[in-house]
């Protein structure tokens, strides 16, 4: 009984909300890590899907990595940290090489997957918003996105965000 | 008292927490969870988890590359 009132008493909980606009393999870590590891320390978790954020609530994911753009991307290789010349992603294949191997490499050090954090947080009850904007714009019908997820545009996500303790751009 | 467990080793951020959270529920209160992670990662982690969520680290220590937290069902 007193386990119960622990668990469900979400009154005087923290919260936080997070804009996902963001939809690449790596871009898309920072949010999930944070709202599921949020919600495991007790907080009550929003997280408000935009722009490119929208595509990670689709059913099947796919998620790519590019170093275009993205100097800073070094990955470990022959003992050494390799980047990439921004050009090299022109070539085809380059991009999809570059995510099969951040794939791997992750698998590798332990990393959970994109798909296993989303379970988390669906598991962990975490709203997640889908912008109704972003729907329309990129012709992206409810049905193609996974279940238990809401639509919601600006207003929705402002209410949450006044009453949040933390609040994120991501 | 059962003995409750948790082997996370090889996994990395944020998994030990959230695999620790999910376990604990089924933890009655008072009773102790084990942990054992090899992410150098989880030691402030579990610390910053324990003082967030009000259960009480009772002790957090390394032995060779592995990592062992106690931690105490509020």
């Amino acid at each position: 009984m007193l386990d119960q009132v622990k668990d469900g008493d979400l009154e005087n909980a923290k919260s936080m909300s997070i804009i996902v606009t963001k939809g690449t393999l790596d871009w898309a870590y920072p949010p999930f890590i944070l709202g599921t590891t949020a919600a495991a320390m007790d907080m009550k978790v929003t997280m408000f899907f935009t722009f490119y954020g929208l595509p990670l609530l689709l059913k099947k994911l796919d998620m790519k990595l590019t170093a275009l753009g993205n100097p800073a991307m070094k990955m470990p290789m022959m003992g050494m940290h390799m980047g990439m010349p921004n050009l090299m992603s022109m070539v085809p294949g380059v991009d999809r090489a570059a995510t099969t191997m951040m794939k791997n490499l992750m698998n590798k050090k332990g990393v959970a997957s994109i798909e296993d954090l989303r379970e988390a947080s669906i598991d962990s009850d975490v709203r997640m918003i889908a912008c109704q904007m972003t729907l329309d714009l990129f012709e992206y019908s409810p049905d193609d996105m996974i279940d238990g997820i809401e639509l919601g545009g600006a207003a929705t996500y402002m209410e949450v965000a006044a009453k949040s303790d933390i609040n994120l751009f991501i | 008292m059962t003995e409750h467990v948790l082997n996370a080793e090889g996994l990395n951020c944020p998994l030990p927490i959230l695999k620790a959270k999910k376990m604990l529920k089924s933890v009655p209160s008072g009773e102790v969870l084990k942990v054992i992670s090899t992410d150098p990662g989880s030691v402030a982690d579990f610390a910053a988890f324990c003082r967030q969520t009000g259960n009480e680290l009772l002790s957090s220590s390394s032995e060779g590359d592995k990592y062992l937290f106690e931690i105490k069902r509020s």
